[in-house]
């Protein structure tokens, strides 16, 4: 147990090369960590209208996608945990 | 960087082609003293643009390869004496009289980057495998790419395999994977270099590790397919060996 601890320690190449991936892709798209708060409360709002969501645990990621072309196309990669998917009908309708 | 406009310009010399070194770094001259030559100063770039002396003038050929030219950077003026538009003038001029002009950048985005870009279409991009190398590498590509280089390519400098066998520092292909541009050569960390900038006398070509490295970026930037100097297989082998660990 303590030897697969010891091999699943990260080395600093992977922290350095993970820290990396993260770093240059909020410098290319150059979008603030502020600008990226606001996108995450904006989509947590739209969603929100049809399906109860968790919004505390939501994530949103800016990534590469998969051609090696620089990232010129990267998406917006959003990961966002639904707690009850049956409220999504309701509220529209009872609204009504 | 310096190190490296030196070796490259010195080793296409010396495969015969016709080469002149530019120092852009105004104020902070530095290529001639790597190449031996800071006592042939007359006249620099900045006189040229000036007026006060012509093209030729300013031009210093080197010690051992007749082909070679240096134009120095002025070292008692500051960056703002020259414009990225006075600069392409200069270069269309050299670049009639050689094959290869190649401008040593100085450090930074500024004026003193954006002179020795002006005029350039392809790139030789150096960075050491550290985090903020990487990161100030990866913002100086974007900087060339809007500007519509036709060529830009990597040189990994200062890579120490040892470190990299123990997991401590990133390897050559990692740094690719983020950069995503073309590899054209890796230059490990040498004590040689130093030995050699003492000596005013570029190592490219000799037995040195570095010697042999800077060699096949020569190649390679003449297009010729070099494949990368041994150690970078057991680089590889190594990563997939870790690799397998990791999965677990």
């Amino acid at each position: 147990m303590k030897l697969r601890n010891f091999f699943r320690k990260k080395s600093s190449r992977e922290i350095a090369k993970d820290r990396l991936k993260i770093l240059l892709i909020s410098d290319r798209v150059n979008c603030s960590p502020e600008m990226m708060e606001m996108i995450k409360t904006d989509i947590a709002k739209v969603i929100s209208k049809y399906m109860k969501i968790d919004a505390q645990s939501m994530e949103i990621q800016i990534a590469k996608t998969g051609s090696r072309d620089r990232g010129k196309l990267p998406s917006l990669y959003a990961n966002i945990p639904i707690l009850d998917l049956t409220e999504s009908r309701n509220s529209p309708t009872s609204s009504m | 960087m310096t190190t490296t406009s030196a070796n490259v310009g010195t080793g296409l010399a010396a495969m015969g082609k016709k080469v002149v070194l530019i120092d852009t770094d105004i104020g902070l001259r530095n290529l001639d003293v790597v190449m031996g030559l800071e006592n042939r100063i007359v006249y620099n770039l900045v006189d040229v643009i000036e007026g006060k002396c012509r093209v030729k003038q300013a031009l210093i050929k080197d010690k051992r390869h007749q082909s070679l030219y240096l134009m120095p950077s002025a070292q008692t003026r500051d960056k703002t004496a020259v414009t990225p538009h006075q600069m392409i003038k200069v270069i269309s001029q050299l670049r009639e009289h050689f094959e290869y002009v190649i401008l040593d950048c100085p450090a930074g985005i500024e004026q003193g980057f954006q002179n020795a870009i002006a005029g350039a279409d392809r790139a030789l991009v150096v960075t050491t495998p550290e985090v903020s190398a990487i990161r100030d590498a990866d913002r100086i590509v974007g900087l060339l790419e809007a500007r519509e280089f036709k060529q830009i390519d990597l040189i990994i400098n200062r890579l120490r395999y040892d470190m990299v066998k123990r997991g401590e520092m990133m390897t050559a292909s990692d740094v690719v994977d983020i950069l995503s541009i073309p590899l054209i050569g890796i230059v490990p960390d040498d004590e040689n270099v130093v030995i050699s900038t003492n000596q005013g006398e570029p190592l490219v070509g000799n037995h040195t590790m570095a010697g042999r490295a800077y060699q096949n970026i020569c190649e390679r930037v003449l297009g010729r397919e070099i494949p990368f100097i041994d150690f970078e297989k057991t680089v590889s082998f190594w990563t997939r060996v870790t690799g397998i660990f990791h999965k677990n």
